[in-house]
């Protein structure tokens, strides 16, 4: 459980959160969605104790993290964004170290350690040095570890950041998985589309302030148009003739490719003036809103600058939908 | 409830250090090899040039118990070291997160830094007959006792240090001017009383010469040349080396506790 308001933390001048206000409740899945330096970070900091609010207050699991740092410190397991494993002692070694720092009792250390490695899938790795692991396996020895005393909060910070998309979703399903059988409530940063579509509620955050809080659903719901996408190899002309002939708004969006945000396209006439007034089509395709597009009509600006292609971005919103279908 | 996980972190911590020391081998070669280096060759090397006419004097076992404080020295700010590498590399986040008291860290650190500085000063010893110095077994006792106090005084400077330091660059910096001239100043090549004025008086700041001179109390029980060697008694030196360590270890403590 998590109560956060009016939560503001300021470097010097700087202001990394401005103000920001949201819960979760027990047994939540919560999504902080934004592009680097948003202030993702610094809020779980801030949530963990590791670093002072500058205004507002904030509860975990009950407690304020201001006046009782050491009951929320108790209550919280954390992934950090940063490794920080001990990568010169063994997987179980870790463990047991955090097991001591959070007083499990010795006799549930060695099972609980054993069905945590069983769960992230390193049970045979147990004695292995954590130097020879691959970054998957550390993370998930990590998300293993953030969970080991049984926490009622489990705070991950960019838990897939860096990784391929195979073990991106493996660790997903790991974290599906632990939400089962742990019953933790989760608060997850990460600037990847389709893993904040699949969060119970999502908070976007710009610039230290969330611009957007609600379900997935819901915040895809206030785009209420489908997004035409056009690739031509003529797009200046293509543009003026969509803007100008069909009295469409579009845009250019890198250097071939145009998004008319579909008005009607169930009537069926759409689409084919479309294909036949645009000069040099190449190809075309219709997406239903994804988060991203939710956070360029609130931020003028796409999360990832690799994701301002658009292409990447209709191939990010096809898997997310493909998953969900899954 | 507060003192106990006071002493589970330190233990945490502690145990860490020993774990890793002896998962590194090749750390404890060049730790032990260094300063038998220093020995055979500075020792043999300048041995022949202070032939002193003072009777029970030999340079080489002079200089042994230097070469054994050098050690204790280089090994316990390497230790100290590492917290840096922990800040950049992590794991210390994982210990400021966890519902511990963070002074426990820094007398963790120093505890575990104190103990590996030990096991080597202690393997050094054992080369004690190649200086031509037989330790009596309560000797040995007192000398690994003070080995450890010295050990602990200079890891929790280290830690300070190490504490206050934001980039790895930095502390390698700093350890250059303060570990050699740390070291230099000793006495470990020359006794104390034989340097010029201002250099005494420097001496005299450094936790290290105390350290080296308490070490040559205790060898030089006996012989004729012990005053010649020695510059204090050796509860001053011990009672200096004490309160230093008090000090550091509070300041380390309070470094700590301030980490954000
Ligand atoms: N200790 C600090 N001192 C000064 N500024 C800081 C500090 N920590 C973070 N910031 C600034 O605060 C802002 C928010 O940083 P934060 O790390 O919370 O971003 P983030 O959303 O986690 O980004 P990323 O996706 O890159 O991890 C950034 O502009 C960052 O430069
Ligand atoms: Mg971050």
């Amino acid at each position: 459980m998590i109560e956060v308001q009016k939560l503001t933390k300021k470097f010097k001048e700087f202001t990394a959160v401005d103000e920001v206000s949201f819960t979760v409740g027990k047994g939540g899945f919560f999504g902080f969605l934004g592009p680097n330096g948003a202030g993702k970070t610094t809020t779980i900091k801030v949530l963990a104790t590791l670093l002072r609010p500058s205004g507002g207050t904030a509860r975990v699991n009950g407690f304020d993290v201001v006046r009782e740092p050491a009951a929320v410190r108790r209550s919280i397991g954390m992934v950090f964004q940063d490794p920080s494993l001990d990568d010169r002692l063994t997987a179980r070694e870790n463990l047991q170290l955090h097991a001591m720092l959070y007083g499990v009792a010795r006799r549930e250390t060695g099972p609980r350690i054993l069905e945590l490695l069983e769960l992230v899938g390193l049970a045979d790795r147990w004695n292995d040095l954590v130097k020879k692991f691959s970054g998957g396996m550390k993370r998930r020895l990590e998300i293993a570890r953030g969970l080991l005393h049984r926490p009622g909060v489990l705070f991950l910070d960019e838990p897939t950041v860096g990784l391929d998309p195979q073990t991106r979703r493996h660790i997903w399903e790991y974290i599906g998985e632990i939400r089962r059988t742990e019953g933790a409530t989760v608060f997850l940063t990460t600037h990847y589309i389709e893993e904040a579509e699949a969060c119970d509620r999502v908070g976007i955050i710009d610039h230290g302030r969330i611009v957007a809080l609600d379900s997935p659903a819901a915040l895809k719901a206030t785009l209420e148009a489908d997004l035409i996408t056009v690739e031509t190899r003529n797009p200046e002309d293509a543009l003026r003739i969509i803007r100008e002939e069909l009295g469409l708004d579009a845009v250019l969006q890198g250097d071939r490719v145009i998004q008319v945000p579909a008005v009607n396209v169930a009537d069926g006439e759409l689409l084919p003036r479309l294909a036949a007034a645009v000069p040099g089509l190449s190809a075309l395709e219709i997406s239903k809103p994804t988060l991203e597009d939710v956070f360029l009509s609130l931020t003028g600006r796409a999360i990832r600058e690799e994701a301002a292609d658009s292409l990447e971005k209709m191939r990010q919103s096809r898997r997310a939908r493909a998953r969900k279908g899954r | 409830m507060e003192l106990k996980t006071f002493g589970v972190t330190v233990y945490v911590i502690w145990l860490r250090e020993i774990k890793k020391y002896f998962r590194e081998r090749t750390r404890l070669l060049a730790m032990v090899g260094q300063p038998l280096l220093y020995l055979v060759i500075m020792g043999h090397g300048l041995r022949e040039m202070f032939q002193l006419n003072i009777e029970g004097f030999d340079y080489l076992s002079f200089m042994y118990p230097g070469i054994v404080a050098m050690t204790i020295l280089f090994t316990s700010m390497f230790a100290s070291v590492s917290i840096i590498w922990d800040r950049e590399f992590g794991f210390l986040k994982e210990v400021l997160v966890a519902p511990v008291p963070r002074s426990a860290i820094a007398v963790g650190k120093a505890l575990g830094g104190s103990t590996t500085a030990l096991l080597q000063g202690a393997i050094l010893l054992a080369l004690a007959p190649l200086a031509g110095l037989a330790l009596s077994p309560s000797a040995i006792i007192q000398i690994l006792l003070l080995l450890f106090l010295l050990a602990f005084a200079i890891t929790s400077f280290g830690t300070v240090v190490a504490a206050n330091t934001e980039s790895m660059e930095g502390f390698h910096m700093i350890m250059n001017f303060i570990i050699v001239p740390l070291f230099l100043l000793s006495g470990a090549f020359f006794p104390i009383g034989v340097a010029p004025e201002w250099m005494q008086a420097v001496m005299k700041l450094n936790p290290v010469a105390y350290g080296v001179d308490a070490l040559r109390n205790i060898m030089f029980t006996g012989s004729p040349a012990k005053d010649f060697v020695v510059y204090y008694p050796l509860y001053h030196n011990v009672l200096v080396l004490a309160g230093f360590s008090v000090l550091m270890a509070a300041l380390s403590m309070r470094a700590f506790n301030r980490v954000e």
